[in-house]
């Protein structure tokens, strides 16, 4: 392989990470605010992807309305799932939480499957097609503007949770929920805001997601793969999350350049089990400290 | 009213069946598992048998997750391990009583492997760990072509036993039901002794456990070892029962399936995996069943079927947890003291 | 003869010194109280002790040997028991499987022989159990509440099956990291009944972390008093009472004075 295909395979490598980064914020926004990691994310992603077919395609509506009554419907979605799931197991064992996240997964996709079908449906391209050259390099045009959406959304994200009062609420209810509260933090109200914008940034990349391969219940698969993004990040570290984003998507796409395809789905597993074994707290984690 | 029941040395006190009751229906139960597919019809005595491994592999992983603490999310693929070592020794000609431990080895072996790093990772990220265990195995399956023949995957002889071939569920439900009992006797067993003591002690509290002289390393992986052992003989025995070993049988799908069970039935029971395997494997047949039932009615039922599963078998593992985090063994608990006080009330 | 030494030990974390320069004895067959202000770094001397911090350095020797690099579960065979602070007990378990852990060290059996249950395994566990009923049950008067799980206890009662699992050690020293915090006075009566016939009857060393001043008095041979990491002062309790450090410590420099010009 020559240097200019290597490149190449970076570059497309890199944007393709921006997807999986937003995926990633999802997942670290959760585990930030109430300690928990939503195996159901990729459901989010989906269902996400449906109410946009739904609205969008199915109603005829503008994409804008359609995009607003989607990251609406996720929104409700989102608090139902905290206050009827993960409220009431506050405080269980991690084993637990872990299997509601995956019976909620198994529960929207039996859903989806039930009220969409199982077949494959295509959401129209949103993102143009149109290649865009830079020197000698092509990039594919869904994937460079993906990946400006997904750097959007993050932006967006970050800014809202350094400076709005909100944000500073949830920072600080996530990093000590008794002191938060002692100082008037709602923290239930914290907890339930973190589901909905987890599962807004969810569902912005599921449609993104949907609209460039296709739409079935087997899209949340993806996420996944984002499990080895946010281990190699660090599980509750944005910073980690969006290096960590990057970093596996140039993996991959380098990956199916030298070796090949099948091997691709391999690598995000084999760079979670080594960074267990090497550095169990990822690039960026926060190391837990035992008391005793 | 039963006033109690009186015992008059240790070793009684430490006895698994007490009272003459306890033995009477422990004999009942044997004779009953004897006659069970001479008494039952060939479709009951299938779901027996899948049964029966089911709540092999449940146990196996109930000693990992629900008494030590380990969340593993691989628990298929060790199965899928004892399957396909299972199935190249059969090939190769080893009678199923060797290739059956044999598997269970394979797949100890493994469990080892994806065990070590349990000493330094914990919790969720364990649990991840077992995860990418779970795709890296399945690639294993998938790609290791002389082995495992690939997506196809492999087919194995009937097993034998003095030359005369064990073919059909009625003969397999000879093997997996007795496999089944004395395994779950073994687990039962391993909690009376100081073995079963350490590993509750290590998923309590790991760092008093290590003042008590109980070292954590040794006991992690033991635990490990002996559930994918038995997950791994339960794959042997699934390979025996479809004659077949295929990487799709072994997905995340069917470990998820298993800590359902534990889940439901409840973590850290023996009772607990017995009941929960039985659960789940009975709710989707009773699914099927009400959907035949209604699809001269109403057609599209039979369409719905498959996520109907999903839903039911989602929103039993959320019920659960949020309800009865206990599960089924502590339902029968209280059942059973009903009664034992009843006409009292409690 | 001094059973267990620590000998200049230093232990820090991320830049505060916990333990600073620290030597101390626990005589033979006698009871040693450790006692200071709150922070002083007392429990970081029993976690050092019991092997979950490695000290920077000193040394801690155990019947004449280094037990520095030993890991800490092996320290439990060696004779080294101990209580937490908080009640560390297995709530999925009853009391008795709770006690049963602290024969873990004393019996051999393995996995395989556990899970036939004929042999060695069911002989070591009814030989457990009968000691444990003997030397343990009876001993602490907690033969009724054997078979209750250690939710359904109240806090004095934990605290005392957790002495009761580390009796089941067969220990040659104890550490009881606060015996009687939290407790009434009839409670602490009875531990303290208990610390006596522990060191009295069975020979065992103890060594002890109290606030409770009235029993470190009544009940220790010696006295260590540490603060901030350093050991300030040591002797018998007369001894330890009178010193002025100690008193500086407690009650601040004023009250010192105070109690010079008194004496």
């Amino acid at each position: 392989m020559d240097f200019l295909t290597f490149l190449e395979f970076s570059v497309v490598g890199l944007a393709g990470g921006g997807l999986l980064a937003l995926i990633a914020l999802g997942f670290v926004l959760i585990y930030k605010g109430t300690r928990v990691v939503n195996f159901a994310m990729g459901e989010f992603m989906m269902m996400g992807a449906y109410l946009f077919y739904t609205t969008h395609v199915a109603w005829k509506l503008h994409w804008a309305p359609a995009l607003a009554l989607t990251l609406a419907g996720i929104a409700a979605l989102g608090a139902l799932v905290e206050r009827t799931i993960l409220r009431p197991l506050s405080g269980q064992p991690v084993i637990s939480i872990v299997m509601a996240t995956i019976g909620l997964g198994t529960i929207l996709h039996g859903a989806a499957d039930a009220i969409w079908g199982g077949d494959n449906l295509a959401l129209p391209e949103l993102l143009p097609r149109k290649p865009v050259f830079v020197g000698e390099i092509l990039i594919p045009g869904q994937v460079l503007w993906s990946f400006a959406a997904a750097c959007a959304l993050i932006g967006a994200f970050l800014a809202y949770f350094r400076f709005s009062r909100t944000g500073v609420a949830m920072r600080a209810a996530a990093s000590d929920p008794v002191t938060a509260y002692a100082m008037g933090i709602d923290v239930r109200r914290t907890s339930r805001l973190t589901w909905i914008f987890a599962g807004l940034t969810g569902a912005v990349a599921g449609i993104i997601v949907a609209s460039m391969t296709s739409l079935s219940p087997a899209l949340g698969n993806v996420a996944l793969g984002v499990l080895a993004v946010i281990i190699l990040g660090g599980l509750d570290s944005v910073l980690g999350a969006i290096v960590a984003g990057l970093a596996i998507g140039w993996l991959e796409a380098v990956t199916v350049g030298f070796i090949g395809g099948k091997a691709r789905d391999l690598v995000p597993y084999v760079v979670v089990l080594v960074i267990l074994m090497v550095r169990p707290y990822g690039l960026f984690g926060t190391r837990e400290i035992e008391r005793l | 009213m039963r006033t109690g029941d009186y015992r008059a040395s240790y070793a009684q006190d430490e006895a698994l069946f007490v009272t003459p009751v306890q033995r009477a229906w422990l004999l009942a139960l044997i004779v009953g598992l004897a006659a069970f597919p001479w008494a039952a019809g060939s479709y009951l005595t299938y779901i027996a048998v899948l049964l029966g491994i089911h709540v092999i592999s449940a146990t196996g992983l109930n000693i990992m997750t629900g008494y030590t603490g380990l969340i593993s999310l691989g628990h298929a693929a060790f199965m899928g391990v004892g399957c396909y070592a299972v199935a190249y020794a059969a090939n190769a000609g080893v009678p199923f009583w060797i290739a059956l431990p044999l598997g269970g080895l394979a797949s100890a072996a493994i469990g080892l492997v994806v065990g070590i790093p349990s000493l330094r990772i914990k919790g969720l990220y364990f649990a991840i760990a077992t995860l990418a265990a779970q795709f890296v195995l399945g690639f294993v399956f998938r790609e290791w072509e002389p082995v495992t023949g690939g997506v196809r995957g492999v087919n194995l002889p009937a097993p034998s036993l003095f030359g005369l071939a064990i073919e059909g569920d009625r003969a397999v439900y000879y093997i997996v039901v007795p496999a089944a009992v004395a395994m779950l006797v073994a687990a039962r067993n391993l909690f009376r002794t100081r073995v079963g003591r350490a590993f509750i002690a290590i998923r309590d509290r790991d760092i008093s456990a290590e003042v008590l002289g109980i070292s954590l390393l040794r006991y992690k992986l033991t635990a490990f070892a002996i559930g994918s052992f038995y997950a791994g003989v339960a794959g042997g025995l699934w390979g025996y029962f479809f004659r077949a070993a295929t990487p799709e049988a072994f997905s995340l799908g069917l470990s998820v399936f298993y800590l359902a069970a534990i889940i439901v039935g409840g973590l850290g029971s023996i009772l607990g995996g017995i009941l929960g395997a039985a659960f789940m494997t009975m709710v989707p047949e009773a699914l099927r069943a009400i959907v035949a039932w209604i699809a001269p009615w109403y057609p599209p039922a039979t369409v719905l079927l498959s996520p109907m599963r999903e839903i039911v078998f989602g929103a039993l593992i959320v019920g659960f947890l949020v309800f009865e985090p206990h599960g089924l063994a502590e339902m029968w608990r209280r059942v059973r003291r009903f009664f034992h006080l009843w006409p009292f009330k409690t | 003869m001094n059973i267990l030494e620590v000998e200049r030990l230093s232990l820090s974390f991320g830049g505060i010194r916990a333990l600073d320069d620290v030597s101390l004895v626990a005589p033979q067959g006698a009871i040693t109280a450790v006692i200071g202000p709150n922070g002083a770094g007392k429990t970081s001397l029993f976690n050092a002790i019991s092997g979950f911090y490695r000290p920077e350095r000193g040394a801690i020797r155990f019947e004449g040997r280094d037990i520095g690099r030993v890991p800490a579960s092996r320290r439990a065979g060696l004779g080294l028991a101990r209580t937490f602070q908080n009640v560390s007990l297995f709530r999925g378990m009853t009391v008795l499987d709770n006690i049963k852990l602290g024969g873990h060290s004393g019996l051999r059996a393995g996995a395989l022989s556990a899970m036939w249950y004929l042999g060695r395994a069911r002989e070591e566990e009814m030989r457990l159990r009968a000691e444990i009923e003997r030397e343990v049950i009876d001993f602490l008067e907690i033969d009724h509440i054997r078979g209750l799980s250690i939710g359904a206890l109240a806090y004095g009662l934990q605290k005392r099956v957790e002495l009761a699992r580390a009796l089941a050690m067969r220990p040659k020293v104890l550490l009881l990291d606060e015996p009687v915090a939290g407790m009434n006075r009839e409670e602490t009566e009875d531990m303290a009944r208990f610390i006596l016939d522990i060191q009295e009857e069975r020979g065992i060393t103890v060594m002890l972390v109290e606030h409770d001043m009235g029993l470190v008095m009544d009940i220790s041979n010696h006295v260590v008093v540490l603060n901030f990491g350093r050991v300030i002062a040591s002797g018998t309790p007369a001894e330890v009472r009178a010193s002025p450090q100690v008193i500086e410590a407690y009650l601040g420099a004023k009250a010192a004075r105070k109690a010079r010009h008194e004496a």
